[in-house]
């Protein structure tokens, strides 16, 4: 029966069809609602502390022969990153999926990086589906590549794909599972150098097979048009070619690595005009051309932001004219309410530098706050706090805070932490830790520090304050602004003056999470009497 | 080609109803045995940013995203975001924002969404009974008989 789905949904009905039995991965636009989905199926569905720990997990649960997928946004890739390398190495016994959804045009992100290139350097299989029909088919066909090879597999995934809703039909079928039972074999799962010379070897033999498959069976598709005018595309960017040039010869790729070069060739040969139509990076090109394949390149002023039709129509014609901004729209802010509002106005107003992090308390940058100096990436606030400390003049050095979230400190905050009580900056350093209950730019998601697992129920609590004092520092402070916002005024000014370190946990809860919290509060109180 | 879909845009801001709106009409569409394809971008313009969603319908749908300057209909929540997804609408397409409803006549204000997607209606080739099963469909029970009012009062008005 058809269905309308999301892309994100789809991957997750696939998964479910396909006995998936293990769904790990940490919240980020555009791929969150893959693992809520999935729970509310009824797989079993849980939130990491971070990528890596995620797909540690992942790749556990697949050597042990299960079926795993495990989910995240592009830049969530570049924190699982060693982990992806080796695992790469690793034979896996059952299926181990990675998605990761990259943000092309940046609508709730920090780069645009395109995650292509983390196949081709990880050596690992990538498949690009085009819509949610071919995500539930390319998540199948995932999971039967990750068997037949004993190899991790990537499904890269655009924004486009995972929050646009398109008709669906899902087999349903199920996929008989080929895992083997585990049993201990040291040479393919502890990768020692001597092991890994070999891992490796094996790891380019499975690359050269998955290719030739590619090009017999791969999940390649063509349009056949005029001889004219030929396009290589894939992903989201295969839609728009069919509405921007529909007289067009089409070769779309399904598993963008290994591609299917001799394919490419006979297709670039059959036409007189072959260019290659795809978002981001010119990957697709670069391999072409490496291969001796000639084919056109899009302009360098396509190679920024998000493709749409009238994009890909004036990449094919060739036409750089400037194109006209948009017209700038209302920026996201801080809810009318939000406790984190009185802690931005209260460090602007003593003129902190303050080194920012991710989550909705980016939006501490703009106006009426204007707070935040330095940002980067997740967790990063405290390194990036202690680095201007150590450096900057003591007048200025007095003045720097780091200033990160619950959800992300426990994602990759602890360890800058440890920095702060190992390497002291001589004026001390500030760090402010808003805790408000829930990962809450991604949706209202859980963490490790709400005690409740990604569906809500009561699981273990990790306590801020006590891993910020088992951690070593002295100072901890506890307080809702809400209430007490010219105590936290003072508890500031007071760690600004002292070369120590001081830790403030401003807690209240996120006005968007509240009412649901106190739901799970009270169901989870039920179940336990 | 351009007849064959019917492209709409609906813009607003976040917490409006803009995607509600859009999955109301996408899920008609659907039911009514059309191809449809509807995409927005979520996240950080969730927190009460300007929001737009595109619903593409007919008998063969490809890219889910509205080309600029080629919607049949532009249907915007509140008004003053007119100007942000005003290149979205075609040369001779229509505008449907809130002047065009007594918004005095809505019992709850957050319905705004539905009683312009009644207006919405009035130019599309469906029945009142298939417009209400899909918002029925797509609500909570406690919002289906607001919401019925609201899309009559656009319907209608």
């Amino acid at each position: 029966m058809k269905v309308l789905l999301s892309g994100d949904e789809a991957v997750a009905a696939a998964a479910y069809d396909c006995g998936v039995e293990l769904g790990t991965g940490y919240p980020g636009t555009p791929s969150t609602e893959i693992l809520e989905e999935f729970d509310h199926l009824g797989g079993r569905a849980q939130w990491a502390p971070n990528e890596k720990v995620a797909l540690e997990v992942g790749i556990g649960a697949a050597i042990a022969g299960g079926r795993t997928i495990v989910t995240m946004k592009h830049v969530g890739l570049n924190v699982a990153a060693d982990t992806l390398f080796t695992a790469a190495y690793e034979d896996m016994n059952g299926a181990l999926v990675v998605v990761t959804a990259d943000d092309p045009g940046m609508s709730s992100s920090q780069d645009e990086q395109d995650n292509r290139r983390y196949a081709v350097a990880a050596a690992l299989p990538m498949l690009e589906p085009s819509d949610s029909q071919e995500a539930y088919d390319f998540t199948r066909i995932a999971i039967e590549i990750s068997e037949r090879w004993n190899v991790p597999v990537l499904l890269r995934l655009t924004t486009r794909v995972c929050h646009s809703k398109t008709v669906v039909n899902p087999s349903g079928a199920p996929l008989p599972k080929t895992a083997k039972a585990y049993e201990k074999d040291i040479k393919t799962h502890v990768m020692l150098p001597g092991f890994a010379r070999l891992a490796h070897k094996r790891l380019r033999e499975k690359l050269a097979q998955i290719a030739q498959w590619n090009e017999e069976s791969g999940p390649t598709r063509t349009v056949k048009g005029s001889s004219a005018l030929g396009i290589i595309t894939s992903g989201i960017s295969f839609q728009h070619v069919l509405d921007a040039a529909s007289e067009a010869s089409v070769l779309k790729l399904g598993l963008t690595h290994p591609l299917p070069i001799e394919t490419m060739r006979k297709f670039a040969a059959g036409v007189d005009r072959c260019i290659v139509v795809e978002e981001g990076d010119p990957y697709m090109v670069e391999q072409l051309r490496t291969a001796g394949v000639a084919v056109e390149d899009k302009a360098s002023i396509f190679r920024f932001g998000e493709f749409n039709v009238d994009r890909v129509r004036r990449l094919i014609a060739g036409d750089t004219t400037p194109e006209a901004p948009p017209v700038p729209g209302k920026p996201p802010a801080l809810c009318p309410g939000c406790p984190h509002r009185g802690i931005f106005e209260t460090l602007r107003d003593q003129k902190c530098i303050v080194c920012g992090d991710i989550g909705c308390y980016s939006l501490g940058t703009l106006s009426p706050f204007d707070a935040t100096d330095v940002a980067c990436c997740m967790g990063a606030s405290i390194g990036l706090g202690l680095g201007m400390r150590l450096t900057l003049p003591e007048e200025q050095a007095k003045r720097v805070v780091s200033v990160i979230g619950d959800s992300t400190f426990m994602h990759s905050g602890i360890t800058g932490l440890v920095e702060m009580v190992y390497n002291p900056p001589p004026s001390g350093h500030v760090l402010l830790i808003l805790d408000n209950g829930t990962t809450a730019m991604t949706g209202l998601q859980e963490h490790p520090g709400t005690g409740r697992t990604l569906d809500h129920s009561k699981t273990g609590k990790v306590v801020i304050e006590e891993v910020v004092r088992g951690v070593g520092v002295k100072n901890v402070h506890v307080i809702d602004v809400v209430a007490n916002k010219e105590e936290f005024g003072e508890l500031l000014k007071n760690g600004l003056e002292k070369p120590e370190l001081t830790v403030i946990v401003a807690r209240r809860e996120c006005l968007l999470a509240v009412r649901s919290i106190r739901e799970y509060e009270r169901a989870n109180e039920t179940q336990c009497n | 080609m351009k007849h064959s879909v019917t492209n709409v845009v609906i813009g607003g801001l976040g917490g409006q109803g803009v995607i509600k709106a859009s999955d109301i009409l996408a899920d008609l569409v659907f039911s009514a045995g059309l191809d449809v394809k509807k995409s927005e971008v979520h996240g950080m313009s969730q927190r009460g940013g300007s929001v737009s969603s595109d619903v593409r319908f007919g008998a063969n749908v490809f890219s889910p995203m509205v080309p600029p300057g080629e919607a049949d209909y532009l249907v915007v929540i509140s008004s003053d975001q007119v100007p942000v997804n005003q290149a979205a609408l075609a040369a001779d397409g229509v505008l449907i924002d809130d002047s065009k409803i007594d918004v005095s006549k809505l019992s709850n204000k957050k319905s705004v969404n539905v009683a312009l997607l009644g207006v919405l209606s009035k130019h599309l080739d469906f029945s009142v009974d298939a417009w209400m099963a899909a918002i029925l469909r797509n609500l909570p029970e406690k919002l289906h008989e607001v919401n019925q009012k609201a899309f009559l009062l656009g319907r209608n008005g």
